[in-house]
């Protein structure tokens, strides 16, 4: 399985610019972003801390509107798009008060679906997931990774085709990292998602990704995107493949650029 | 193992690890008013021995109890009105800005009236009934209820409210799956220290005018220099209010077993 060069266009960005008011000073945030993913491509965005990702994420998800640029979702404009694609913002945000499986439906819930169906469904899905026997847990005694994991899970349950994440695996140890990249490529696989994946990590972006866009510091543009033709599916040892360090290389430079 | 179970009624062990060291501290206090009252002969209409009072307040128990039901009526009818106007305060001045800028200045000078120089004239208004009682009590609870309650509402997670809303929620859907929710625990504190004010505020609406209640017996008691009496009837306001305080403790644990699990209330405990 390869990148997905005829899939239709999933999402689009149409140079998509960004101010914030910051103590009543201007400051441009993104500016004349431009990318796409196709159905089924998993997209990386990697830039450093501050350049917009995160705004990126939330003017896509319909938080934020952008000054200039338009989102199109299925080569459509999408105006009012909350609700229209998953996210999962960068800290995992489950609600204390729920359990684990009340966190992960909620998605289906807020649209009014059936809850006894959501819960059978989420209930199934939660071995892989790597949350067996903690349905009914609260998020206070759950490790970072099954928060974290439990956070993916409520946003894959969104059943939406496009899902961001948004650095879901910063906050974590090396090794609990890599077990969860090659978990999501597996879970990405069989779920079929379309997938825009933020990150700081070059490893990751390309472990994980179709293409990676490389973003400038503020205010963010796209200052080139890393196609990245490594056979699918992957396994952990592809990284100490001589094709793997020449695309680390490239992204290590690709970010270096003054 | 599996640390997700919500805090089990304690065993006797972990009670007595809890609540022993105030039990002992109690029983000593006791133990040496006792002693000093026998050694120095201290007069009983100056300062009864604690034995003395239990005595009291047995032989009393006859005289007692339909003062004590009087004054846990108005306590709780009071509190009730508290909590309900509370609540409904709270939601309004959640709801505007401009009612908060209103209602708050308003609400901290409500609080800042001596109840006991207010009570007669609520006599003078409303008569000798249950009504100024309530009013006493009611004046004395809501406004730790209004606070806690608003703060919590204020304070819910503005990042969580983004989540909800990124998943196309609406404003309904956020306030109850979200604000409500997270209002809980600062609702509570509210609530308890409301119930703790309750019975006090009862007593003193009894004193400026009432022909039953415990504020009325500790009066009659005191004019008669029953001062045993007195402080029998201090305990049991002390014994209602410590049951009203523990009985909001235990509904709050039922509530928000996701705020009491294990894991938080070890890490109470290492502080
Ligand atoms: N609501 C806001 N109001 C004002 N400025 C904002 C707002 N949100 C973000 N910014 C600013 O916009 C810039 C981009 O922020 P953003 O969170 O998108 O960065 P990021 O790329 O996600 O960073 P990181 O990798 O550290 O998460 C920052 O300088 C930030 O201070
Ligand atoms: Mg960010």
């Amino acid at each position: 399985m390869n990148s997905c060069p005829d899939a239709p266009c999933k999402l689009e960005l149409t140079g998509i610019t960004k101010w914030f008011k910051v103590d009543g000073v201007p400051l441009k945030a993104l500016e004349d972003v431009r990318l796409h993913a196709r159905a089924g491509e998993f997209v990386s965005l990697i830039g450093p801390s501050g350049c917009g990702k995160s705004t990126l994420f939330n003017i896509i998800c319909g938080l934020l509107e952008p000054d200039e640029g338009q989102v199109l979702l299925d080569g459509q404009v999408a105006s009012r798009r909350a609700g229209l694609v998953g996210y999962m913002p960068q800290k995992d945000l489950l609600l204390p008060w729920r359990s684990v499986l009340d966190n992960v439906i909620l998605g289906p819930e807020l649209r009014g679906e059936n809850l006894q169906e959501s819960r059978r469904e989420a209930k199934e899905l939660l071995p892989l997931f790597g949350l067996e026997g903690f349905a009914d847990a609260y998020p206070a005694v759950l490790s970072g990774g099954m928060k974290q994991r439990a956070a993916l899970l409520r946003t894959f349950l969104t059943h939406r085709e496009v899902l961001l994440l948004d650095e879901p695996f910063g906050a974590l140890d090396a090794l609990t990292r890599m077990e969860l990249q090659e978990w999501l490529l597996g879970v990405w696989e069989r779920f079929r998602k379309t997938i825009l994946f933020v990150t700081h990590d070059v490893d990751e972006a390309v472990f994980l990704s179709d293409r990676v866009y490389v973003l400038t510091p503020r205010p963010g543009r796209v200052r080139t995107v890393i196609p990245v033709p490594l056979p699918r599916p992957r396994a952990r040892s592809i990284i100490a493949s001589p094709e793997f360090a020449t695309l680390r290389y490239q992204l290590l430079e690709a970010l270096a650029l003054r | 193992m599996r640390r997700n179970a919500p805090v089990k009624a304690p065993g006797i062990g972990q009670a007595i690890a809890e609540y022993g060291p105030a039990v002992l501290l109690v029983a000593l206090v006791f133990a040496a008013w006792e002693v000093a009252t026998a050694v120095w002969k201290i007069q009983a209409w100056l300062l009864p021995a604690p034995s003395a009072i239990a005595k009291a307040a047995v032989d009393a128990r006859g005289l007692l109890g339909p003062h004590l039901a009087q004054t846990v009526l108005e306590t709780l009818v009071g509190f009730g009105a508290a909590l309900a106007v509370g609540l409904l305060m709270a939601l309004l001045i959640d709801l505007s800005a401009t009612l908060r800028r209103a209602l708050y200045p308003l609400l901290v000078v409500s609080q800042t009236i001596p109840i006991i120089a207010v009570a007669p004239l609520l006599v003078i208004w409303f008569g000798y009934g249950l009504l100024p009682k309530v009013i006493v009590v009611g004046l004395v609870c809501f406004f730790p209820i209004v606070v806690g309650t608003a703060d919590g509402l204020r304070s819910t997670d503005p990042d969580l409210i983004a989540l909800l809303q990124s998943m196309g929620a609406t404003r309904r859907q956020v306030f109850f799956k979200v604000r409500v929710p997270a209002s809980l625990p600062g609702m509570f504190t509210g609530i308890k220290v409301a119930i703790t004010y309750s019975v006090v505020g009862a007593i003193i609406g009894e004193w400026v005018g009432a022909s039953r209640g415990l504020g009325v017996f500790m009066l009659r008691a005191s004019n008669s220099f029953r001062t045993d009496w007195v402080f029998a009837t201090i305990a049991v306001v002390s014994a209602l209010s410590l049951a009203l305080f523990l009985a909001v403790v235990g509904i709050e644990r039922l509530a928000l077993p996701w705020f009491y699990t294990k894991a938080r209330e070890e890490t109470w405990e290492e502080m």
